[in-house]
């Protein structure tokens, strides 16, 4: 896997403190949530714990500066108001964050359903995201409880319908 | 109260010390006066009434001569918080027409009360009535009298003894008050050098206005003599005529003309300090330059609330208040902090103090009018605060 790039904010010491200036936060803000999601999507996760403190993502060793808790809660809370997080304790201190927001993920998968000539049948939740027709796609290794809230919301569409085999998920498009 | 007169707290001949009381404040008939928190002393002639320590050195305090009591009366107050206590009315002839002036040139009343904080002593209280009944001043006033008739001295003598001669507790209280007294005579003795240089204080202040003027003019010949310099910067200090409460029947009127010195001379100095001052600054130096006649900070504050025109006070958000000229810019603060910063890389609050020669209070103004311009922004570490460029918003929009 190839080294991630960080931008140069992170070596950059007050991008690790929150501002009090509304301008100069609003885009530090922004630079965070997209370096949360470009870092997750590196390593190729969808969760993470607030309290995970020595997660490269929070703390830069090399010029010894690290995130608060309050600051990176700010950050996901941030993710949260553009759908791309969602909180999955009370405490809010575990969250499972989207790359996309659930909306595109569902269109993604509904235009590739459409494209591929697959309405009308049935495929498992595997199949979509790590089936092996999907690999060049975007929302291939998508995390399946991700894709399952994907396609609920799409289900609210009437654009398909979930069916519930064993204790695994198949859902029908239309 | 007019019936009162300045005077300088002496015994005269034939006088003596009676009783005293502390805590005691005056009232004009039934007005409260601000003769508060005084010390009282009666001899067989005269009342004194003193700012605590005045009587003991001598000074020139209020003096009403017991001639003019009519009669002593005496009235109760109780309030809640103090309980019961006993003020003293004495009844007064009107004023003489020839009498010397006192605090209070006309008064509707003709009666003045005493009152303490815990009502006057009994001992005051009964001292005062032997005295008035005794009134020794009659028979001193008139020395012939007194040496013509051996008589009445003897009465005299005898309404003295009277009254002075005590035993046991009150005896010795009595004894050792004397020995006070004597202890504080021999203060006012020494201060009186001071009272001397309290005098000259003006002509001091005159010749060194003087010798200023010269060294100014000399100024423009040699101005790389040190030496010169230096002694023009400690008498660029010094106010010819500093402005006083006394000259002032209005508040307003005071404070007014206070403004408008202090900011004659602050405008350079401030000028001098990049634009900004911090009012503990400017009270060390205002005071230093008034020499004798001492601001208290409260003036001080409500002077500065009156500036207008070039210099203005200024309350940060975070309460700290300054002196600021009015050509002074948040814009040009934050610019030039923002060039230090850039110039430095990063810069704490007392590396900037330490570069400007300003304050620490001061140089963290100066980081957070620049931040909230969004010229820099902070790092907040174990290391403490430093303020960086703000590259954040810089790059992203250039």
């Amino acid at each position: 896997m190839a080294e991630f790039q960080w931008p140069w904010e992170y070596t950059f010491p007050p991008f690790f403190t929150l501002q009090t200036h509304d301008e100069t936060r609003q885009q530090q803000l922004k630079v965070w949530s997209d370096l949360f999601l470009k870092y997750l999507k590196h390593t190729n996760q969808f969760l993470l714990g607030i309290n995970d403190q020595n997660l490269p993502l929070f703390c830069n060793e090399s010029i010894k500066r690290r995130l608060s808790s309050e600051l990176i809660l700010l950050i996901l809370e941030h993710l949260q108001s553009t759908g791309h997080a969602a909180p999955l304790d009370k405490r809010r201190q575990e969250w499972q964050v989207y790359w996309y927001t659930l909306e595109e993920y569902g269109n993604m998968v509904y235009d590739w359903i459409q494209e591929t000539g697959q309405t009308n049948s049935i495929c498992t939740l595997y199949e979509i995201a790590l089936g092996e027709s999907t690999t060049q796609l975007d929302f291939h290794g998508v995390d399946e409880a991700v894709l399952l809230k994907a396609l609920r919301l799409l289900e609210e569409k009437g654009k398909c319908e979930l069916i519930e085999m064993d204790g695994s998920h198949g859902v029908k498009f239309f | 109260m007019n019936r009162f007169v300045y005077e300088q707290a002496r015994l005269v001949e034939s006088e003596s010390f009676v009783s005293r009381d502390r805590n005691v404040k005056i009232y004009d008939g039934d007005q409260k006066t601000d003769f508060e928190d005084g010390e009282v002393v009666l001899t067989t002639h005269r009342l004194f009434w003193g700012r605590p320590g005045e009587i003991a050195r001598a000074a020139v305090t209020l003096c009403l001569p017991l001639s003019y009591v009519l009669s002593l009366s005496e009235e109760e107050t109780t309030s809640n918080f103090f309980g019961r206590k006993t003020r003293i009315i004495m009844h007064l002839r009107p004023p003489d027409v020839n009498k010397a002036p006192g605090p209070l040139d006309t008064s509707r009343a003709a009666h003045i009360k005493l009152s303490g904080k815990n009502g006057l002593s009994v001992e005051f209280h009964s001292a005062l009535r032997e005295t008035l009944t005794a009134k020794v001043w009659e028979i001193s006033l008139t020395n012939e009298t007194i040496l013509k008739s051996p008589a009445p001295l003897g009465n005299v003598n005898d309404r003295l003894a009277r009254i002075q001669k005590r035993t046991g507790i009150g005896g010795i209280e009595r004894h050792l008050e004397a020995k006070a007294k004597a202890t504080d005579e021999n203060i006012a003795l020494a201060f009186q050098d001071l009272s001397v240089l309290m005098a000259m204080a003006k002509d001091m202040v005159g010749i060194s206005k003087s010798i200023s003027s010269k060294i100014r003019e000399q100024k423009g010949e040699i101005s790389d003599d040190e030496t010169v310099r230096f002694k023009s910067y400690l008498l660029s200090l010094g106010i010819d005529d500093p402005v006083t409460r006394d000259n002032f029947t209005s508040n307003t009127a005071y404070f007014n003309s206070l403004a408008q010195q202090i900011c004659e001379m602050l405008l350079d100095p401030i000028e001098e300090h990049g634009g900004m001052m911090s009012l503990a600054d400017v009270y060390c130096r205002v005071n230093r330059a008034r020499g004798l006649e001492l601001l208290s900070p409260e003036d001080l504050l409500h002077a500065c609330e009156q500036l207008r025109g070039p210099i203005k006070l200024r309350r940060f958000p975070s309460g700290a208040m300054v002196l600021q000229l009015e050509s002074h810019d948040d814009e040009l603060i934050a610019i030039d902090t923002l060039e230090k910063v850039t110039a430095a890389e990063s810069l704490a609050v007392e590396e900037l103090a330490k570069q400007l020669g300003i304050s620490l209070l001061l140089a963290k103004e100066r980081f957070l009018v620049a931040e909230r311009l969004g010229k820099v922004c902070r790092d907040e570490s174990v290391e403490g605060l430093r303020f960086y460029p703000n590259l954040l918003l810089e790059r992203s929009t250039g």
